[in-house]
């Protein structure tokens, strides 16, 4: 069992999972957006390589309407 | 041709718009469109997890192949969550490096933290960011974020959101004199004069949201800012007469006026 925190919520997953299954877990396959691991950007081409570990710190960000 | 000439690139508006507080991103698009602005802010949130899955992009609406997309780092208060924020901008905009930085001191007045923002500037400007800075509009701290290397100094007209219009213009004055990039009023825009003052000083360009996304015809408002910027430009360029202090100068011939009156005292 490990426990992540995405965007500030806390989720858990029976089975380690790379960041690809996580946004297909979280229905956001396809959708532009960019995600910070612990600090650190994640880019794109590193989505499956990247498992992710218990504790893990994550945002998952999209461009919205501002000034 | 009169560009707009920001790190490099060549902009025919000098209008830029934000995206926000509009009803819908059809609203958003045609107010963006009459407005003719090309750069375009947009802010960078977190996505709603397991929500809304469906909930439309606002990427999909305004395409970054169409307009140079300027994420801001809207509502942070410290370093760390504006430079990460603009990280994140990047990622999601392929590399793409052009940013506004703000950097908040206070929720009220959304005033800049003007010691925070030079560090984040530092910060992002070794990181290769192409850094356009909201800021106060104290002429010393406008230079100095020049001299970090930021590509466009804009300082505050009002208070964001205030529509309160250009209450320092001899502040914008003196940052526009000294300045080498140009200068863009950010924020306190409230209609269309206000556009026009800030491009009569001499400013390069206006930034603005508020202004247009809260009129009562939000696009209508679109149509009069493009015009106000551009008059006000035009104004800036042909260079305004001298102002004649508590003396008139006619407009017509003083000779072979039909009037028989010899002589007609002047005041003094």
């Amino acid at each position: 069992m490990i426990q992540i925190t995405i965007n500030g919520q806390s989720q858990q997953f029976e089975t380690p999972i790379n960041i690809i299954q996580l946004i297909d877990h979280l229905s956001l396959h396809g959708k532009r957006i960019a995600i910070e691991r612990n600090g650190e950007i994640v880019p794109r081409s590193q989505f499956s390589a990247q498992m992710l570990c218990h504790g893990d710190q994550l945002e998952v960000v999209v461009a919205v309407g501002g000034g | 041709m009169d560009d707009l000439v920001i790190a490099g690139k060549t902009y025919a508006s000098r209008l830029l718009v934000g995206t926000g507080k509009y009803k819908d991103f059809q609203q958003t698009l045609e107010a963006v469109e009459t407005s003719g602005a090309e750069i375009i802010t947009v802010a960078i949130r977190r996505t709603n997890i397991g929500q809304n899955a469906g909930e439309p992009n606002l990427l999909d609406v305004l395409s970054p192949s169409k307009y140079t997309l300027l994420p801001n780092t809207a509502g942070c208060y410290t370093v760390d969550d504006a430079v990460r924020t603009l990280r994140l901008a990047r990622e999601l905009l392929d590399g793409h490096s052009l940013v506004k930085l703000e950097v908040l001191g206070d929720p009220k007045t959304l005033f800049p933290n003007v010691v925070e923002t030079l560090k984040a500037a530092e910060i992002l400007i070794k990181e290769d960011f192409q850094v356009m800075v909201y800021t106060s509009d104290d002429p010393i701290l406008a230079k100095q974020l020049e001299d970090l290397g930021c590509v466009a100094i804009m300082p505050l007209a009002s208070l964001i959101g205030s529509g309160m219009g250009i209450l320092n213009p001899w502040n914008l004055q003196i940052i526009i004199d000294n300045a080498k990039v140009p200068v863009i009023v950010d924020a306190g825009v409230g209609t269309a004069s206000d556009a026009t003052i800030a491009m009569e000083l001499g400013c390069d360009g206006v930034l603005m949201n508020t202004a247009i996304a809260a009129a009562q015809n939000p696009v209508l408002m679109a149509s009069a800012m493009r015009k106000a910027v551009e008059s006000g430009r035009e104004a800036f360029l042909a260079g305004r007469m001298a102002k004649k202090l508590y003396s008139a100068s006619p407009s017509s011939p003083v000779e072979g006026i039909i009037s028989q009156a010899k002589t007609i005292k002047r005041l003094d």
